[in-house]
């Protein structure tokens, strides 16, 4: 696979923590994983086996203690942390399990959010597209506690596309939401990727959830340090 | 949207909070206002009033602010009284000549020109004389020559207007020497118009009545003087008021006034041994001759002459100065405590905020912008409650402002500010800036990554 068809390359990538009774613990120990441009892949795995952490490893959020992540052709480990925050508000969308939508700001305001750290200035046309495209038009000026959990999914989807990102990361983002509207989201997600030829990576428990995806990648296979501590 | 934008929802999202320390903060303010405002009107109400056109005041030998104190603010009790002779002394021999012809004297006094003549140099000296009240109010005998020369207004170059009738005459055929003027405060105070009469008491507002009554023929604009606080009574008709003659020791020389009882015939004026002023207002016509005259009188050992801008100069580095000092560091500590509320509301709330800025983190905000949003928070607060407290200050100023007029004769407006009280607001902000710096450290140190999982 060529790097102008890959949108997220991974090699030899490594992370460590500290543990409370002294030394590291290897959490993530990837030799490889790629996604192609456009390509949705979703991740399967243990509670505690490192999903999360290669998400914010991924985004930018944490630093790897080796190894190279390199997303749209930028290698991440390169960056600065100033560098790294600049290229996820451009490149990068995150969907959280439980929203994290902002409390004070209305579900627009929270869309347009997405775009504010991302390029100093807001695209309102855009941002009501996205509202508009998750079927909350009428709920713009609603704020997080005023609209249901379903809602405000669909807003913080909203908000993440806001960016015109290149590549998704989904943190479980059906968790927290009743079967059907699991389902809405999860199609929401899925045709906005495709619409926009966004490369996805949704962590999920849910085999459920999982069998939706024509790629399925189980983190435990990936991941030597999860094997190495079987 | 705007990093401020940001942080106004923020303050707005904790409404209660928010209000609260914005609230405590603009009590600081409002009190820092309040004392220097106070101090302001203090100071102002002395140095504005030192400077009525006149630039010395002479009186008898002893404390020169006394002198300053009872004859510019009728303030204080009177040191003792001058004799009449002594104010002649400022005026050249025809004008003697003239007082001793229409008063009755020695003679001999119109004979030569007085000590302090050749200083004045077109000049003027108005006579005070003090003692008697009416209410709570100094009753000042004083000559037309008061209302046609003194001078207030910022610039000193305001005469004295009326809001009723006219400046008291030495002399007019309808109400003889009994004529008076009211300041606007004594007018307002005691419900009396032109037209009216009133009796003075002699010694202290409590004390006897003359039974001599004096027809009131103006009332004075308010001018924000200690004027505002006088009832002006003609001189001669002062004199003429029971115990108001000094006592003849037999042996003057005495030669009658001429022409008296063509004026009228039933109150013949004091002669010049009987007469006395408490004070003089004298105004050099060059005043380059203003210190060689001060020097004069004060070598002498009858009177002194005191400059009351310089007295008042004395007092405000000698008592006021030193208390706006103590005042302006109850200020400072009263900043203090204000910012240190506002770090506590803000550090507080950090607790329930990490997430917050934990999402905007990883939505690509950079440490320093989540650090400006925070520190703009402290802006806003500080902004907010320093303007408020601002308003509040004046606000009560404003509403007691009568009050104040009353008391100090300084009129107060709503935007009237002090000198420092500029410096108010920059220093709050600073300040709360300053205390903004360890919720905003907090959030430049928020952990994403577990701030995001919690």
């Amino acid at each position: 696979m060529s790097n102008v068809d890959t949108t997220l390359r991974i090699s030899d990538l490594t992370k460590t923590f500290d543990q409370p009774g002294g030394g590291r613990l290897t959490v993530l120990d990837v030799p490889q994983f790629e996604i192609a441009t456009g390509e949705q892949v979703a991740l399967i795995g243990e509670s505690g086996g490192g999903k999360t952490t290669l998400l914010h490893l991924i985004a930018g959020l944490l630093v790897p203690d080796s190894g190279s992540i390199r997303v749209a052709g930028t290698e991440l480990t390169r960056l600065s942390e100033q560098g790294r925050d600049r290229f996820r508000a451009s490149t990068i969308g995150y969907v959280f399990q439980t929203f994290n939508l902002l409390p004070a700001f209305t579900a627009l305001e929270n869309v347009r959010l997405g775009m504010t750290f991302g390029h100093g200035h807001t695209d309102s046309g855009r941002a009501r597209d996205l509202l508009d495209r998750v079927g909350l038009s009428d709920r713009a000026h609603y704020r997080p506690s005023q609209l249901s959990v379903g809602q405000q999914q669909r807003v913080a989807i909203a908000r993440s596309l806001a960016g015109r990102p290149r590549l998704l990361l989904c943190d479980e983002p059906t968790a927290n939401v009743d079967p059907v509207s699991a389902e809405n989201v999860l199609d929401l997600i899925r045709t906005s990727c495709n619409e926009e030829n966004i490369a996805m990576l949704m962590v999920t428990h849910s085999m459920h959830v999982a069998e939706r995806f024509s790629r399925i990648d189980n983190l435990n296979e990936i991941n030597r340090a999860f094997a190495n501590s079987q | 949207m705007s990093l401020i934008q940001i942080a106004w929802r923020n303050f707005c999202h904790r409404s209660l909070s928010s209000a609260l320390t914005t609230l405590s903060l603009a009590l600081g303010v409002g009190l820092v206002v309040l004392v220097l405002s106070i101090s302001g009107i203090v100071s102002e109400a002395f140095t504005r009033n030192a400077s009525v056109g006149y630039n010395l005041v002479v009186g008898p030998k002893g404390s020169a602010l006394q002198l300053t104190l009872n004859s510019v603010y009728y303030l204080s009790q009177p040191i003792e009284n001058l004799p009449f002779t002594e104010y002649m002394e400022f005026f050249g021999q025809d004008e003697r000549a003239e007082m001793v012809r229409e008063y009755g004297g020695d003679p001999a006094l119109g004979e030569r020109d007085g000590i302090y003549a050749g200083y004045m140099a077109g000049g003027y000296a108005i006579p005070l004389a003090l003692g008697d009240y009416y209410g709570e109010f100094r009753v000042v005998g004083t000559t037309p020559e008061f209302f046609e020369k003194l001078r207030h207004g910022p610039d000193v170059d305001e005469p004295f207007s009326f809001s009723e009738g006219r400046a008291l005459q030495e002399f007019s055929a309808e109400n003889g020497y009994f004529e008076a003027v009211l300041g606007s405060r004594v007018a307002s105070e005691m419900g009396k118009h032109a037209g009216e009469e009133f009796f003075p008491t002699h010694g202290d507002p409590e004390g006897e009545g003359h039974g001599q009554g004096f027809k009131i023929v103006g009332i004075l604009d308010p001018t924000g003087t200690p004027n505002d606080r006088a009832a002006f009574v003609n001189l001669e008709g002062f004199y003429l008021l029971d115990n108001h003659a000094k006592p003849l020791k037999g042996d003057e020389i005495i030669e009658d006034p001429a022409d008296w009882k063509q004026r009228d015939p039933e109150h013949k004026p004091l002669v010049i041994p009987q007469r006395e002023v408490t004070s003089i207002l004298i105004r050099n016509g060059n005043l380059m001759f203003a210190p060689g005259m001060q020097n004069t009188i004060n070598e002498g050992l009858q009177s002194q002459a005191a400059a009351p801008v310089g007295e008042i100069a004395k007092l405000m580095s000698a008592i006021v100065g030193p208390l706006l000092k103590a005042l302006l560091a109850i200020t400072l500590i009263t900043c203090v405590v204000a910012a240190v509320g506002v770090l506590v509301a803000i550090y507080n709330s950090m607790n329930d905020r990490r997430r917050d800025i934990a999402v905007m983190r990883a939505l690509g905000a950079r440490r320093e912008t989540v650090t400006v949003i925070i520190l703009a928070e402290s802006l806003i607060i500080a902004l907010i409650g320093g303007v408020l407290g601002w308003f509040l200050a004046h606000f009560a100023i404003w509403s007691s402002s009568g009050y104040i007029e009353a008391q100090t004769g300084v009129r107060v407006s709503l935007f009237t500010t002090s000198t420092y009280e500029i410096a108010v607001l920059p220093l709050v902000i600073a300040l709360a800036l300053f205390a903004g710096f360890l919720p905003a450290w907090s959030a430049y140190r928020t952990d994403v990554g577990s701030n995001l999982s919690a």
